[in-house]
């Protein structure tokens, strides 16, 4: 008996609401996990204690089980766990319900008269309990309708209004089609576009066939804003693979492009 | 253009021949008349099993579970015999053990496969188990099912335990559906469950959940 005592003693750090919690290596980080009994609130985690502890339901060892129940809220808090609020409003309902039991029942009350401080508490239990129940049998019917398959939806025309028209639908719309591409008058709009490259190789063979080359003519002929903007970029592509060379004789004068 | 109104001609004419064609077809091998007719008129049935027949053939098409009224409206047919004959077909459909069943659930009659065979459906549909509930969201949804309409300040005095979440998942997943205000302080919104929750779980309707006083004997182990 005191060697199991001592047993139970050694092991009470480690035991918190029945659930041993155990340091488990996380295979995917390096990080250690700790694995503790999870409880849905703060009814579930009582009525495990209550079963863990072995007594009844309906005469609740209070200060006994307030303990457990504080214990495992420290745990929680220093595993650095969120404890959600309503876990702390049932440990302040449990500390409240044992000084009640503590207090001197009044003498002169009959027996059957006698209010037990735990009836709310042990009502809430058992409400919660049967609900429990009835999540378990909601999770089996789940898990059977889990494994039953229904036929997919059907093709109709309901759901694909494409194959809601005949042939003759079809080739109305075609003849409309051919009537309309009639009407459309084409206009052929030529685009313009000269690229950097062209650009490159007109500079290119203007400056090499005269030998030089005067820049103003060259910016003059082109014919749009984009092509003087290439025309520009070429005479500076030229000057840096020094193909070229830019002539000033004078401030402000005439500027000429040489073969390098 | 003339030349090519002549071939739309053409077509038209050939595409009747075509139509026509069939339709004699259908009637000379099967005896029944064009879809298109029977759709204008569908004719009387002629005895009970070509009713199972209709029967048999309506459930398969539908989309959703399909009522006796649903049948009944179609078959211009008294409730009642629709009742007997779908009864009476699920029976014998059931009897056969095949792959598939034939069920009543969320108050209407569908073709299901068998839970059995789950593992080789699944392998041919290379679909994986979907998601399932948390305990929570269970928890939350067992609370709704028993006591709705219910609202969360409801919700919360059984669980013990705030269930946002747990509310939202099942709103997501339209298990459950909001029904209305409770004229209380506050107009707190109350929830039920829907016909996906019918359908998810198997359920014929509401009444085929055991009573939650049941689950007092089975639940309360830890009593006296």
């Amino acid at each position: 008996m005191a060697a199991e005592k001592t047993e139970q003693d050694a092991q009470a750090p480690l035991r918190v609401a029945g659930s041993i919690p155990e340091l488990v290596a996380d295979q995917s980080s390096d990080e250690l996990k700790i694995v503790m009994g999870e409880f849905e609130g703060p009814l579930d985690l009582l009525l495990h204690l209550i079963r863990q502890e072995q007594v009844s339901i309906y005469d609740i060892p209070v200060a006994r089980i307030t303990d457990e129940y504080l214990r495992y809220l420290k745990l929680m808090q220093e595993l650095d766990i969120a404890v959600a609020g309503d876990f702390l409003v049932m440990a302040a309902t449990l500390i409240e319900l044992k000084t009640r039991m503590l207090l001197p029942r009044d003498p002169l009350a009959k027996d059957d008269e006698v209010d037990d401080p735990r009836r709310e508490l042990v009502d809430q239990l058992l409400e919660y309990q049967k609900y429990k129940a009835a999540a378990q049998m909601l999770w089996s019917k789940a898990t059977l309708e889990r494994a039953v398959f229904k036929r997919a939806e059907l093709e109709t025309d309901k759901n694909n209004p494409e194959v809601a028209v005949g042939v003759f639908d079809l080739l109305k719309v075609f003849q409309e089609i051919l009537a309309r591409h009639k009407e459309e008058v084409l206009l052929e709009i030529e685009r313009e576009e000269i690229s950097m490259a062209e650009m490159l190789e007109r500079l290119r063979n203007m400056v090499m066939s005269a030998g030089e080359l005067n820049l103003r003519s060259f910016f003059e002929r082109a014919r749009s804003r984009r092509e003087l903007v290439l025309a520009f970029l070429s005479v500076l592509e030229l000057v840096r693979t020094t193909e070229i060379r830019l002539v000033q004789r004078e401030t402000f004068g005439e500027i000429t492009a040489r073969v390098a | 253009m003339s030349t090519q109104s002549t071939k739309l001609e053409n077509v038209e004419v050939a595409e009747n021949d075509a139509e026509q064609n069939a339709e004699a077809q259908l009637e000379l091998t099967t005896g029944i008349v064009s879809p298109e007719e029977s759709d204008a008129l569908p004719h009387s049935l002629a005895n009970a099993s070509e009713r199972a027949a209709v029967i048999e053939a309506l459930i398969f098409v539908a989309d959703e579970p399909l009522t006796v009224k649903s049948i009944a409206d179609v078959l211009k047919e008294d409730r009642g015999a629709i009742v007997e004959a779908v009864n009476q077909l699920a029976e014998e459909f059931n009897g056969r053990n095949s792959g598939l069943q034939l069920r009543e659930v969320a108050g209407g009659w569908q073709f299901a496969t068998r839970p059995e065979y789950h593992e080789h459906v699944r392998a041919f549909l290379k679909s994986r188990p979907s998601a399932k509930l948390s305990l929570a969201s269970l928890e939350t949804l067992a609370v709704i099912a028993y006591r709705q309409p219910v609202t969360v300040p409801e919700i919360l005095e059984i669980r013990g335990v705030q269930s946002p979440s747990a509310i939202k998942t099942l709103l997501d997943k339209r298990l459950i559906v909001a029904k209305g205000r409770k004229e209380a302080v506050g107009r707190p919104m109350m929830y039920g469950t829907s016909k996906e929750f019918l359908i998810q779980f198997g359920l014929k309707d509401l009444s085929e959940l055991p009573s939650i006083e049941d689950f007092e004997d089975l639940a309360g182990g830890s009593g006296n």
